[in-house]
């Protein structure tokens, strides 16, 4: 039904936000994907964080690649801008975005595809220059819109739907940002979208570059017996490692939390995401051994979910630049060169 | 230290030689990475002092050191600009190539070696004059240390150079003092240097010789200038805030300039803080979507690259023509196809830039002659780019880009303001109903844009797929042919927005040569020798594409055209054909592709030739 047009109607008994607006307002197109596809419940995650913090929607920026999940930034948020750029170059595009207007809340919506093999690059330069994003990978193992190859994140040993197993071994883009620096990584799943929500809003209100790897099966290519990123094999085998609240400056914030069992971490703008460890084992505040846990866990066959690490101190790149707070295309142009009589200073030398 | 009296060497005068005042090519033949850099544009620089016009060209390898590399200086009082095609004095300091140097000079002229070593077997020409003068010899007594040594001999060949050519002395002394005005010792040194070259060439030889140097009046409101950094400046004074990039040789020192004059000029004196980002991407299709999402977002954006960026850039410069971004790319050519010769200059990219990408693309691009049109051109681009929203290619190449050219002094016009195009800002978006991005509203095929972060209003979703002109996704067979048709009306708006060429007209002439960028000099100076022969031709210097109906007027007008570009496949002439249906029968491809910049000699040879045939035929 996805060429009928989605009425703009809302009920008077919506809840609204703190701006006035309401669910609706923070919803787009109707999706094209197929029924029961993860990354729509991704998206209406999505809509939900974004509602939920109150972001006006035309200061939002939405990117994407192109694929099966960078089609989905057309179905949230109508009212901020969309940028569908050409395959596996999305953090390239967000990063000139971003370098040119710092104001914006930037949402890139990626896949396994787009991020892993031929955007690989831009991902792990994206991430080495602390890009100021939130960058979800809609990972479901396969390559949809040409009907079922395998990815780069196909585990070894997954079954393809016809044809042998996967021999290669996958790339896990929580480990390889964690590798490369990366200042917040999450992993969830599209079937869990109370673990997702607070994640994505983390993510959202982060000072640099987050990541949210969301496991988010394909219905049609890559939900069947044998594969290992279908929903139940997805729930048979995931786990939460910490659990997260996402509490606004404005919220009260509990008083105090068992020692061991849960940690507040304060953003920049003064929210605090309040991790609740399933694991006391776990310390989502160091690389090493989040890079360890993860490597064991997933020796283990097991999908480890949740806030896997978070560093609050690393500048992000605007801030390595040294650049005015101003936006750089909101500058007046008067100030950016210095006229005729400074032409005449800096000719000297060349005479 | 010892400072015996160097042992008197014998000038034994060969070949006929010719006297000529500030008319002299030299060549400077050294091994790279050794600094001789610095002491060419000394002697440079001090004969442009002495209001001589000059003409440096650089000739290095693709490496670091160890290779051989040439500078030649023409003098020429005539002002010309294009490299010469002889070479009268030859400083042969590189073994590797010292038989190759010696057999490159005209008979008549000279060649000057460093006698320290013995080079009998290699002094087999009778037909010019060899001088010897014991650089390194007096260096290694004069100076400690392997570097400065080294270092001191380059200099040290420039003093002999100044005796023999009787570049004035204290020119040189004051340009050093200026160079190094707050390290008097480096001062010192190189005057220690100057003067062991210039004192041997005195006591040792007849100076000046037939060909030197005089003062002259011809440089006053001159600068000497590479195009590179001409165009880094423009992009400053044109407001560029955001410049993403991928180094690649030649077109490296265009973000050096540019890096370097905002350091200077674009820091909050009070915060440090700086109102431009430099991104170094991590490839070329890195760096262009860079530039796309700045420019996007309401920043002045560019990208300087050479052919293989361009490639690289490809499927991005398609997806910014159809989804109708403004871009701005420097593309300094290289000798391609492939890696090619990286330091060696061609015209080679233009059909590549022409129509980069895939489905049916167009690009507007500009070919500056010149530094000076480096500069000026740069606000011209950023200013289309906006106007039309679309990628705007500046076509510079490896011989502007890289060389010393003299260029009259840059000037800037301080009412200028940027045309930033169609950008509908919060007001205008609160007063209207519901925007839409392609509606071509006004006629010219150019719809009108949003930023993101003014309006909720202003929200549309860019896409590189199949769209209505309301913006919305499409795979409509009408829908989509109509976007694309539009695109042919904003094309043809952008005909009469890009720079006119330069047009010199006489309707005594029925043929002409045209050329396009760095061809200018030679092919000015080709008309004049030309002339001389009772062979009038007119002119014509594309500066853009598309091309003007001036342009298609001026071929309309003659029965022969010589189209002059340097690339093996006539790629202008190609051009010429594919845009304004020009008559190919008309169109005589001269060519010129081996990589070093085109000379007169070649054009008044080829002309005559083709002449020649006309006439048999």
């Amino acid at each position: 039904m996805t060429y009928i047009a989605k009425p703009k109607v809302s009920h008077p008994s919506l809840r609204k936000n703190e701006l006035g607006l309401t669910k609706r307002d923070y919803e787009g197109a109707v999706s094209t994907l197929c029924a029961g596809c993860g990354h729509d419940s991704v998206t209406a995650a999505i809509i939900q964080a974004v509602f939920e913090l109150n972001i006006e929607p035309h200061m939002m920026a939405k990117m994407s690649g192109i694929g099966c999940s960078s089609k989905t930034p057309a179905y949230f948020v109508s009212q901020a801008h969309g940028f569908n750029s050409v395959h596996g170059r999305m953090p390239s595009v967000t990063t000139g975005a971003n370098a040119a207007n710092r104001e914006l809340t930037y949402i890139g919506v990626s896949g396994d595809g787009d991020s892993l093999s031929i955007g690989v690059g831009q991902f792990v330069h994206a991430i080495r220059r602390n890009l100021n994003m939130c960058y979800i990978i809609e990972n479901n193992g396969v390559y949809g819109l040409t009907k079922g190859q395998f990815s780069a994140s196909a585990d070894i040993g997954s079954k393809p739907k016809k044809g042998l197993a996967n021999q290669q071994e996958p790339i896990d883009p929580a480990s390889t940002a964690l590798s490369l620096g990366a200042t917040y990584i999450a992993r969830s799943f599209s079937g869990d979208k109370e673990q997702l929500v607070p994640l994505i809003k983390g993510a959202l209100m982060h000072r640099g570059f987050a990541l949210v790897d969301v496991i988010s099966p394909c219905v049609t290519f890559n939900d069947h017996e044998g594969s290992t990123k279908s929903y139940s094999h997805t729930r048979e085998f995931y786990h939460h490692v910490t659990n997260i609240d996402y509490i606004q400056p404005s919220e009260e914030i509990r008083a105090s939390y068992e020692a061991g069992e849960a940690m507040p971490v304060e953003l920049h703008g003064g929210e605090v995401i309040v991790l609740r460890k399933v694991d006391n084992q776990y310390d989502p505040t160091s690389r090493a051994s989040a890079f360890g846990y993860l490597r064991d866990r997933f020796n283990a066959g097991e999908i480890t979910t949740g806030l896997l690490y978070v560093n609050e101190h690393r500048e992000e790149m605007h801030e390595l630049m040294g650049n005015v707070d101003t936006p750089l295309a909101k500058l007046p142009y008067e100030g950016l060169n210095p006229g005729s009589a400074g032409l005449k200073q800096i000719q000297a030398r060349y005479r | 230290m010892s400072n015996p009296r160097p042992r008197q060497a014998v000038l034994a005068v060969r070949g006929k030689h010719v006297t000529k005042v500030n008319d002299v090519v030299i060549k400077i033949a050294t091994v790279n990475g050794t600094g001789s850099a610095s002491a060419n544009g000394l002697l440079r620089k001090s004969i442009f002092r002495m209001g001589v016009p000059v003409v440096g060209k650089n000739y290095f390898p693709s490496n670091i050191q160890g290779l051989p590399t040439w500078y030649e200086i023409r003098v020429t009082g005539d002002g010309y600009s294009s490299r010469a095609d002889r070479v009268d004095v030859m400083v042969a300091m590189n073994a590797q190539t010292y038989a190759r140097d010696m057999a490159d000079v005209v008979p008549g002229g000279w060649l000057i070696y460093d006698s320290t070593w013995p080079r009998s077997g290699l002094l087999n020409r009778d037909d010019i004059t060899i001088i010897g003068i014991p650089l390194s010899r007096m260096c290694n007594e004069h100076f400690e240390g392997a570097r400065s040594r080294i270092l001191m001999k380059n200099i040290a060949y420039v003093g002999a150079i100044v005796a023999l050519l009787d570049v004035d002395l204290d020119v040189v002394t004051q340009l050093l003092e200026e160079t190094f005005a707050a390290k008097k010792h480096l001062v010192d040194a190189n005057m220690e240097a100057i003067r062991l070259g210039y004192d041997f060439a005195r006591e040792n030889f007849p100076c000046p010789l037939p060909v030197r140097v005089e003062k002259m009046d011809k440089t006053k409101g001159h600068i000497v200038i590479d195009g590179n950094t001409a165009a880094g400046l423009g992009a400053m004074y044109a407001g560029a805030t955001v410049g993403a990039w991928y180094p690649i040789t030649p077109s490296t020192s265009l973000m050096d300039a540019f890096r370097n004059f905002c350091a200077k000029y674009r820091v909050d004196p009070e915060t440090g803080k700086r109102t431009y980002a430099i991104i170094q991407a991590e490839d070329e299709l890195a760096a262009i979507g860079m530039v796309l999402g700045a420019s996007w977002a309401g920043a002045r954006s560019f990208t300087p690259t050479s052919g293989p960026g361009i490639s690289l850039m490809s499927e991005f410069i398609g997806f910014a023509y159809y989804a109708e971004i403004p871009a701005m790319i420097y593309n300094v050519q290289r000798v391609g196809p492939s890696t090619g010769m990286p330091t060696r200059t061609q015209q080679c990219d233009l059909i590549s830039c022409a129509y980069a990408s895939h489905g049916d693309t167009r690009h507007v691009l500009l070919f500056p002659g010149d530094p000076a049109e480096c500069f000026s051109m740069s606000p011209v681009g950023f200013d289309l780019a906006e106007r039309l929203q679309t990628p705007v290619m500046m076509l510079t190449d490896l011989d502007i880009g890289m060389n010393d050219w003299m260029v009259p002094e840059l000037e800037w016009d301080d009412a200028y303001v940027p045309d930033r195009g169609k950008v509908l800002g919060a007001e205008e978006l609160e007063k209207i109903d519901k925007f839409y991005r392609y509606l071509d509203v006004d006629g010219d095929g150019i719809p009108y844009r949003t930023l993101p972060g003014v309006h909720p209003k202003g929200a549309y979703f860019t896409r590189g797929s199949g769209h209505t002109k309301l913006g919305a996704y499409t795979e409509d067979s009408a829908e989509y042919q109509e976007v694309l048709d539009r695109l042919l009306v904003k094309w043809e708006t952008a005909r009469k927005l890009v720079p006119e060429a330069e047009i010199r007209y006489s309707k005594f002439n029925k043929a002409a040569i045209l050329t396009i960028g760095s061809g200018d000099g030679a092919c000015k100076e080709a008309l004049d020798r030309l002339q001389q022969q009772k062979v009038g031709l007119n002119y014509c210097r594309v500066k853009a594409f598309p091309f003007t109906d001036a342009v298609r007027d001026f071929i309309d007008k003659h029965e022969v055209v010589y189209v002059v570009e340097q690339n093996r496949d006539a790629q202008l002439r190609t051009l010429l054909i594919n845009d304004i249906d020009a008559d190919q029968r008309k169109l005589v491809p001269l060519l010129h592709y081996n990589g070093m910049p085109l000379h007169a000699g070649f054009v008044v040879e080829r002309v005559l030739e083709e002449i020649a045939k006309g006439q048999a035929a």
